[in-house]
């Protein structure tokens, strides 16, 4: 594929419209299987953050999280200037990508330059974002997943359902299915069998991989420092084993201090699947030197944008970028757990995708993803870092219906979701609301003609009964008592 | 960024009461009830007429001139310094929580912020601010508690509700699954996202069912409608009642408020 039809072609394939939530909500709702799945799954990590958090000074370490999180973004350019310096002195070559296509350019070019033909991949949701595996494909380049989450999410031609457990929507039932049919492995239960067989089959891979992809968790600007957390080593043999490694990453990772990451840390393993350390933490700050036995002999980092730099340009919708990719906020999530993460049709699902992808996708295409939420606040309670996750859905709302006279609307595709008659109905209920006499004199007529309220009320009624007007209202009984 | 320690003011002589909409159309039993326990305890209670909404539906569905025209409406209602008590999780949050950005660059800030700074949830201002002691006189009974979640998250009541019910030597107060996860309700989400609340509000009723107790009480109007609604909906065993009526009707010897 040449590099101009490249543009906006690769996405079209896989695209899925993100504006029919609905139908897809709806689809999971009925569907005993996905509920079930994530419920217990959600239940599961819920009561497992709990635990990992007991003992501690919790609001004081989320506080802290904030605080380095904040300070990051106050000087994210500086930062990122420091530690693109910092990666190039010790040997990583550094690469600025405007958007996604561009970072899958990048990428392209490298293995193009090595003559590369296989990928191993760790776990990367910026990857996801840059939907990379099949820019690849398409190239030539065969890229395999090689988190045990991502590799059943490729065999099954799905895309991740959780940030941090890519697979989380199918039961082992269901895994041992897939690996069946499509690697011949034997029908089973057993967690250990089907995942020795996973681990055989991808050692092999690991082994003739002529380049190793990754994410990033954190990018240390003092010491020019990729951190990457895993659990399953498959992140540490994709950085050391193949002798080229490509980190991809959003340009937010990235914190000034090393010792700003152990606050960080002991947030994410504990908020997102409560364990007090990961198996694995990688510290990666260069290629194999000339006197080390192992290691990439090339490493490459691409700094991703894709949107980020114009969330940073606002002042309140900046705290997006705190985000730390815990997927806490999901697993605490009712209305995520209800239609699980396919719903969404973005990269980020839940609450964390509900104020992110409106600025990748636009506001016009994520129109519906704002309004999703019952706004319970169980993800701003949790989230590690305090974003205020319920008031950036609130000012996304005001976006989607363009704005109000002291903020003019400017997120991408603002003002989609604002429909003529809507905006007349709030006019009305204001313009009554705001004048007390005309308030009273309709809710008192309300009150007296209650046997005429009709018993069906939209979609209220689908699954409640009308809620019954009072005989009479609250200030007529005021009245009454001479108030 | 750290919410502001909550400091209770000394109990005063007077509060404002601020009923709020759904309970002044749809509940005014429980405004009444909750005027009432105010009074008996030696606090006199004043209701300013002109009180409408506080703007929150228009808020939360991002239609902000004609929520800021709905409130502002509200900002003059208050005049005296004292305590302006709600008795509702969700609207207390918007007035405490939401009034001062809703204003922010406004020549009503100051008075907003101002505003924000009295607003007091009622079961909280019964607990914390009027020290209350309940002495029960109703029939023993087990009942559950839904609090709501802007009650929960954005008032940081939860633990009041329980305090309340605890001092009823007759009630019986049980527990159900997942207490904290939210009924679903969510303003227009209910009827932007019928589905996912429906999903959401069967499964809360369903673990409402299974605490076996035959009656629930809520903080919020909002949960009460959409689960007591759907409960008689598809005639499931549980109804609801506003927490301020139940405490009302258990400790006052007249019953149902007047």
């Amino acid at each position: 594929m040449s590099e101009t039809a490249h543009g906006s072609s690769h996405h079209s394939a896989h695209h899925i419209d993100v504006k029919e939530f609905h139908p897809r909500a709806r689809a999971a709702i009925h569907n005993p299987q996905v509920r079930q799945n994530f419920r217990k799954a959600m239940d599961g990590l819920m009561s497992k953050r709990k635990s990992a958090f007991e003992g501690w000074d919790l609001e004081t370490l989320r506080d802290l999280g904030a605080n380095i999180r904040m300070r990051a973004l106050a000087s994210l350019p500086d930062l990122l200037e420091q530690l693109e310096q910092k990666l190039t002195e010790n040997g990583i070559t550094v690469h600025w990508a405007a958007d996604g296509d561009e970072a899958c350019r990048i990428v392209r070019d490298i293995c193009v330059a090595r003559d590369a033909k296989t990928a191993i991949k760790g776990k990367s949701m910026v990857s996801e974002e840059m939907e990379l595996n099949h820019y690849l494909e398409e190239q030539g380049i065969e890229a395999l997943e090689s988190d045990l989450g991502e590799y059943i999410v490729q065999l099954a031609e799905e895309t991740p359902s959780h940030i941090i457990m890519p697979a989380i929507h199918k039961n082992t039932g269901e895994i041992s299915q897939l690996l069946h049919d499509k690697t011949g492995t034997d029908l089973s239960n057993d967690v250990e069998y089907l995942t020795a067989n996973a681990r055989l089959q991808l050692r092999e891979k690991f082994r003739n991989a002529d380049v190793g992809i990754s994410g990033v968790n954190f990018a240390v600007a003092e010491t020019g420092t990729l951190c990457l957390v895993e659990n399953e080593g498959n992140g540490r043999m994709t950085t050391t084993v193949p002798p080229c490694h490509i980190a991809v990453t959003g340009i937010e990772k990235v914190v000034p201090k090393l010792e700003d990451v152990t606050a960080l840390l002991a947030l994410l393993t504990r908020s997102a699947t409560g364990q007090h350390i990961t198996t694995y933490f990688n510290m990666i700050s260069s290629p194999r030197k000339a006197n080390e036995l192992d290691g990439p002999e090339e490493v490459h980092v691409v700094l991703v944008d894709n949107g980020r730099s114009t969330i940073y340009q606002d002042d309140e919708l900046l705290d997006t970028l705190r985000c730390i990719r815990c997927g806490a906020c999901m697993n605490h999530c009712p209305v995520y757990t209800r239609v699980g993460g396919h719903t969404y049709g973005t990269t980020y699902p839940g609450p964390i995708g509900k104020i992110l992808m409106p600025h990748m996708v636009g506001l016009d295409e994520g129109r519906h993803l704002p309004t999703a939420s019952s706004l319970c606040g169980a993800c701003g309670e949790v989230c590690p870092v305090k974003i205020p996750i319920p008031d950036l859905l609130v000012r996304l709302r005001q976006e989607s219906v363009d704005g109000d006279k002291l903020h003019p609307a400017k997120v991408r595709g603002h003002g989609a979701k604002r429909s003529g008659v809507e905006a007349m109905i709030w006019k009305g209920w204001s313009w009554m609301h705001a004048r007390p006499g005309l308030y009273r004199l309709g809710t008192s007529l309300g009150a007296r003609f209650r046997k005429l309220q009709p018993g069906k009320v939209g979609a209220w009624t689908q699954y409640r009964t009308a809620p019954k007007l009072a005989p009479k209202t609250l200030h007529e009984r005021m009245k009454e008592r001479g108030q | 960024m750290v919410d502001p320690i909550k400091v209770y003011p000394a109990k005063p002589s007077k509060v404002y009461f601020y009923g709020t909409c759904l309970v002044d159309m749809f509940y005014p039993d429980a405004g009444m009830a909750g005027i009432q326990l105010l009074e008996r305890e030696g606090i006199q209670v004043i209701y300013p007429e002109d009180q409408t909404c506080c703007g929150q539906p228009a808020y939360t569905s991002g239609y902000h001139d004609e929520a800021r025209a709905v409130a502002r409406a509200q900002l003059g209602l208050f005049p005296e310094d004292w305590p302006i008590v709600v008795p509702s999780g969700s609207c207390g949050g918007m007035m405490r929580k939401h009034y001062p950005a809703l204003f922010k660059d406004t020549s009503d800030e100051v008075a907003a912020a101002e505003i924000a700074g009295r607003v007091w949830e009622l079961t909280d201002f019964l607990v914390n601010v009027c020290h209350i002691t309940l002495d029960d006189l109703g029939e023993p009974t087990t009942v559950a508690m839904h609090t709501s979640c802007s009650a929960r998250r954005e008032m940081g009541v939860a633990e009041v509700g329980p305090k309340l019910l605890g001092q009823l030597k007759n009630v019986n107060l049980v527990e159900q699954v997942r207490a904290e996860e939210c009924c679903g309700f969510g303003g227009t989400f209910a009827v932007r996202h019928p589905e996912i609340s429906g999903a959401m509000v069967s499964e809360k009723v369903d673990t409402l069912v299974d605490t076996g107790a035959k009656e629930f009480v809520t903080t919020d109007c909002g949960c009460l409608m959409n689960i007591a609604g759907y409960a008689e909906k598809n005639q499931k065993p549980v109804t609801g009642q506003h927490i301020l009526s139940f405490l009302w009707e258990r400790t006052s010897s007249g019953g149902e408020p007047s």
